[in-house]
């Protein structure tokens, strides 16, 4: 049995210095036995000579330094994984927290990965019909991708990832498809909703969930998306199965992150936040994709709260240098009754131009889509201007951008949090709205497409 | 040789290993770390400890375990079998080690670089009795369709040919025997092993004054990069840096491209190894992908190896430029490896300069940077080889006060500033030319002028004038409304409008738009540039603005970008004529 030490020396926020121990490794998992008898968990962050510097996943609270017992044990953090996993909820640890049996492991999965060799890598190219034209159409999510929602505080970010989670689907209909949630610091009320839209869609036998609220200790928020990531990466690469993973809040996962940092007296970067909080992001999210050789695949949802609808925060920022686009809802579309209210503008989807197109959409796809942005850029630019100088200032064809941008907000944005359109229907919504125009304004769309669906009702 | 140096581990922090009993090993020597044989690299040295930068994971290393000199510092190999591989940051070929570890990648798989089994037919292109120096050509091998691999003679070797091979060998094989002046003979193989911190020799170096065509409108007009040239892109996040540094490995004439994707996405990797081996050069109709080379350091792959892996590019690059080849390297992204340099300088505790980078970034850039250029290659028959870089940035929140972008804009000479609101708006490539420069745009528009038509730096500063205006103009209109302007003044709207929508935006996913020849380039920027001239001459002469604005040849305009290049000269002549038909119909009668 492993060696016990009784030789804490400080407990300092989520730190704690052990002494005197040997054969102790880097990013080693130990364990705390408190007077009590309780276990609590931690990882060695550093050791020097015979210092430990390990790291609390759980509280700190009641820990005794005279009588608390630590042992190293050799291994990392590992999550028990089997089929059995799907329809259970764990806590941020990986415990069943859902009343259920413990599980009785096929296998157990080092929470860590391993980065997945570029060579191996499959490219994301499979179209994942999500029912919202506003993402279907403009920014087409594919399976393997990774796609953040960037959204602020108070705003129905929720809606719309339960929404996608409800409607995803790739056109034949094939494979097998699970969900896995991972909640980190949101609140119990945010945690249900997702719980019970799941239950009423039936989602519920096929999602595995990983619950971190806000009242958890926020420690434990740095190993709840790893564990979420590990049973995704089981249920895809081995089990063959595509697997959503929705991950909210990331927002509350960097700052425990920053938490920890700044406890090691770590140089602080972008406001307080480590400097090495891109590669710690990138090593989760870039454990999305698809592999040589395998079925299935892991696409990425995670849900971002910009602080102040900034973003240029660095947690948003350096996100979205990793992810392949991004999902941004706009207050002010909000505000107007715009549902779900999905910036166009400032979204991006990077691989939807491997997505979309003849076989897999439609051939018309990536010229309508361009057009309708560049139609409704220069629709806001024009409603603009009407707003400071009124209609007369407007030229006639201006006047007809400025009615498209209103009707393609009213109409091909605002489809509400229920309506599952096909990606047929988006594509024909699009063209009703192009046909407002003159067909000598279609100048991204090519002449046989522009003779084939202008205009048609 | 030296027998190994071991240490023993004492302290491990992510990847900072710190081994003491290193006292006889030297700076920048490459360690093999515990039993596991990791690869790590010695950055500094306090009496017998040496600080060890890992290039892979170390989780599960510990205090007591042996650290292993090899005595010799992180080198590459360079040899024929480097062109159409992906390596990682220090040059371990993924491929190989997807087969020896399947799809993650595993610690200490012990691969090397280039294959030793392989073998490649050497031409000997000198005779024995032949004297040769460092540099000099011995021999030639074909190693792919588009590359002709130069065996050189190694740096440091000169004498007389004593024994040269002709047939087929392996890279290890000696296919020469060189005698120096001492007497004493060379065996000289395929393979040359260089420091990739240490810049490859050569003889002088030049002023580059030729253009690097790459076929994308914004650049190769407006903001040219000379070959030999540096040059920058920074933006912020989804506004297109990658398409852009994608665009250029694919079309850019370069005879070598070396593409280091360094803490970036692995699907972006993935992306040029599927699509290369299709596009097809532009010239010779062969694969793109047998001129490309890969590192890939991902944004997940451990974060010294990112270090690294913009010098284990940038000397595979000096290499086949020694060879008098034009070489193209890209760096995506050079502030994932600041961030690699500002991690292992924090973990090292060193005194943190702005934004927590270390004080030396601005000088390691300015390393970087500096060993590209035009050269006078080693070699007695000076041959002229040229390194161009181009390094994307990737400012946080798109500030370019950030210390990455600030330190690179001091060196580079060519600055693609993107920008946000025109990736809003859906113009690609959004190089925002209000504010991007080339030093390199007079020279380039004197060789344009020279060689393809004499008016072209006339045309292009009158359009960049043009854009310029409408920036001003486009203040008026917010304020005061279109109505208020003059019609010589809307036509200037109507004009940059176009300049922006039919030559500026190019579309890298359409098959045609995404390569523009220089005689498309100029023939579409004249044909723009002429409505503007004839336009404003004819509201000189009372003509209407209104018909103007609408004529015809306008739409043709707008669609010249999707026309193949062999129906480019005749359909530019028909638009010219009907143009000047157009304008001179809408003009008062009498006139």
């Amino acid at each position: 049995m492993a060696k016990e030490y009784r030789t804490i020396e400080e407990v300092a926020g989520p730190l704690m210095l052990v002494q005197q121990v040997s054969d102790v490794k880097y990013d080693e998992l130990g364990e705390i036995e408190l007077p009590n008898g309780e276990i609590r968990r931690c990882k060695v962050l550093e050791v020097n000579g015979t210092d430990a510097l390990v790291q609390l996943f759980e509280s700190s609270l009641g820990i005794n330094v005279e009588q608390s017992k630590v042992r190293f044990l050799g291994k990392g953090l590992e999550l028990a994984v089997s089929p059995d996993i799907l329809g259970r909820v764990f806590d941020g640890m990986g415990h069943p927290i859902d009343g259920g049996p413990e599980i009785i492991p096929t296998r157990m999965m080092d929470i860590n990965g391993q980065p997945m060799n570029p060579a191996a890598r499959d490219y994301p190219n499979e179209f994942i019909q999500t029912g919202i034209s506003a993402i279907d159409g403009l920014n087409t999510l594919v399976r393997g991708q990774k796609l953040p929602i960037f959204t602020g505080s108070g705003m129905p970010h929720a809606q719309l990832a339960a929404q996608i989670a409800r409607q995803a689907k790739v056109r034949d209909g094939s494979g097998k498809f699970a969900v896995v949630f991972a909640a980190m610091g949101i609140t119990f009320e945010e945690a249900d909703y997702f719980v019970s839209d799941f239950r009423r869609t039936g989602a519920i036998d096929r999602t595995v969930m990983f619950m971190n609220l806000a009242n958890d200790p926020a420690i434990e928020r740095i190993s709840t998306p790893r564990m979420a990531l590990s049973a995704a990466e089981y249920l895809a690469f081995e089990l063959d199965m595509h697997v959503l993973v929705i991950m909210t809040d990331i927002t509350y996962y960097a700052e425990a992150l920053r938490e920890v940092s700044a406890a090691r007296k770590e140089v602080p970067g972008r406001r307080g936040y480590p400097g090495y909080l891109y590669t710690d992001l990138a090593t989760m999210y870039e454990r999305a994709g698809r592999q040589e050789g395998k079925d299935g695949s892991i696409t990425l949802v995670p849900i971002l709260t910009m602080p102040d609808d900034d973003k240029t925060h660095p947690i948003p920022d350096l996100t979205g240098y990793i992810t392949e686009g991004q999902i941004v809802l706009s207050r002010e579309l909000y505000r107007r009754g715009i549902r779900p209210p999905i910036d166009v503008m400032p979204s991006l989807s990077r691989l939807k131009d491997k997505g979309i197109g003849a076989g897999k959409t439609r051939a018309d796809h990536a010229n309508t889509m361009n057009q309708l942005f560049a139609a409704y850029s220069r629709g806001k630019d024009a409603k603009e201007l009407q707003v400071i100088l009124g209609e007369d200032a407007l030229s006639e064809v201006d006047l007809i951008y400025a009615e498209f941008a209103d009707a393609f907000e009213s109409k091909y944005i605002s489809q509400g949090f229920e309506t599952d359109r096909t990606i047929i229907e988006t594509l024909e919504t699009g063209w009703k709205l192009l046909s407002m125009l003159p067909r000598t304004e279609l100048k991204r769309i090519k002449e046989e497409f522009i003779d084939q669906y202008y205009g048609k009702d | 040789m030296k027998s190994a140096i071991q240490g023993r581990i004492v302290k491990v922090s992510g990847p900072l290993v710190i081994a003491e009993g290193m006292r006889d090993a030297e700076m920048f020597d490459v360690v093999r770390v515990s039993d596991k044989k990791l690869i790590g690299e010695i950055i500094e040295m306090h009496g017998d400890r040496a600080s060890i930068q890992v290039y892979e994971e170390t989780a599960g290393l510990g205090p007591g375990e042996i650290v292993v000199s090899e005595g010799a510092p992180l080198s590459v190999e360079l040899a024929p079998g480097l062109i159409s591989q992906i390596f990682d940051g220090i040059q371990r070929p993924l491929e190989r080690i997807k087969a020896l570890a399947g799809n993650s990648i595993a610690r200490g798989v012990d691969v090397q670089a280039l294959d030793r089994t392989k073998s490649w037919e050497f031409k000997a292109l000198v005779q024995v009795g032949t004297e040769v120096e460092a540099g000099d050509i011995l021999g030639t091998v074909q190693e792919t369709e588009l590359v002709l691999h130069k065996v050189m003679v190694p740096v440091g070797v000169s004498g007389i040919v004593k024994e040269i091979k002709n047939g087929d060998f392996t890279i290890v094989d000696t296919v020469a025997v060189i005698e120096d002046a001492a007497g004493q003979a060379h065996d000289v193989i395929m393979m040359q092993k260089w420091p990739v911190r240490r810049g490859r020799p050569y003889r002088e170096k030049m002023a580059p004054d030729e253009p690097l065509m790459t076929g994308q409108r914004s650049i190769d007009t407006f903001f040219p990069v000379v070959r030999g040239g540096t040059a920058t892109i920074p933006g912020p996040f989804g506004s297109g840096k990658t398409v852009v540094q994608h665009q250029l490995a694919k079309w850019a004439a370069a005879d070598i491209v070396v593409y280091i994707g360094c803490g970036e996405r692995g699907n972006e990797m993935t992306d040029v190894l599927r699509e290369f081996p299709e596009l097809l050069d532009a010239k010779s109709g062969q694969s793109l992908m047998k001129r490309t080379i890969l590192i890939a350091n991902t944004s997940d792959m451990p974060v010294a190896a990112r270090e690294a892996s913009i010098y284990t590019g940038i000397t595979i690059a000096e290499y086949f430029r020694d060879m008098g080849l034009s070489v193209a390297v890209m760096a995506d992204s050079t502030s994932r490896w600041a961030e690699a340099l500002r991690e292992m300088s924090g973990r090292l505790e060193e005194m943190p300069g702005e934004e927590g980078y270390p004080a030396y970034l601005g000088s390691r850039l300015a390393n970087f940077y500096e060993r590209a250029g035009a050269v006078y290659c080693l070699g007695k028959e000076k041959r002229i080889g040229v390194l161009t870089a181009v390094g994307a940035v990737s400012p946080p929140g798109g500030d370019l006060s950030d210390p990455v972008a600030q330190s690179t804009l001091r060196i580079v000479k060519v600055f693609w500033g993107l920008d946000s609101a025109l990736a809003y708006k859906r113009h690609f490539p959004a190089i925002n030319w209000m504010n991007s420069y080339s030093l390199y745009a007079d020279k380039v528009g004197q060789w344009m002028d020279r060689n393809v038509a004499p008016d072209w730096s006339r045309l292009r500063d009158d359009a960049l004038k043009l854009l310029q205006e409408e920036a001003e103009l486009e203040e008026i209109v917010r304020l005061v409304g279109q109505d208020a302007l003059s019609y010589s003044d809307r036509l200037k709207l109507e004009s940059a409008r176009s300049l922006r929508e039919d030559f500026l935006q190019q579309d890298s996913f359409d098959e045609i738009d995404t390569y523009c020849s220089l005689n498309k380039q100029y023939k579409m920027l004249s044909i723009i540039m002429k409505y503007y001239y004839v336009g404003s001459a004819a509201l000189g002469n009372n003509a209407s603005y209104n018909e103007l604005v609408k004529i015809p040849a306008r739409y043709e305009i707008s669609r010249f970008k999707s026309l193949p290049e062999d129906q480019v000269d005749e359909r530019f002549e028909r638009i010219n004529r009907e143009l000047e038909e157009q304008i001179n119909a809408v003009m008062p009668q009498g006139v």
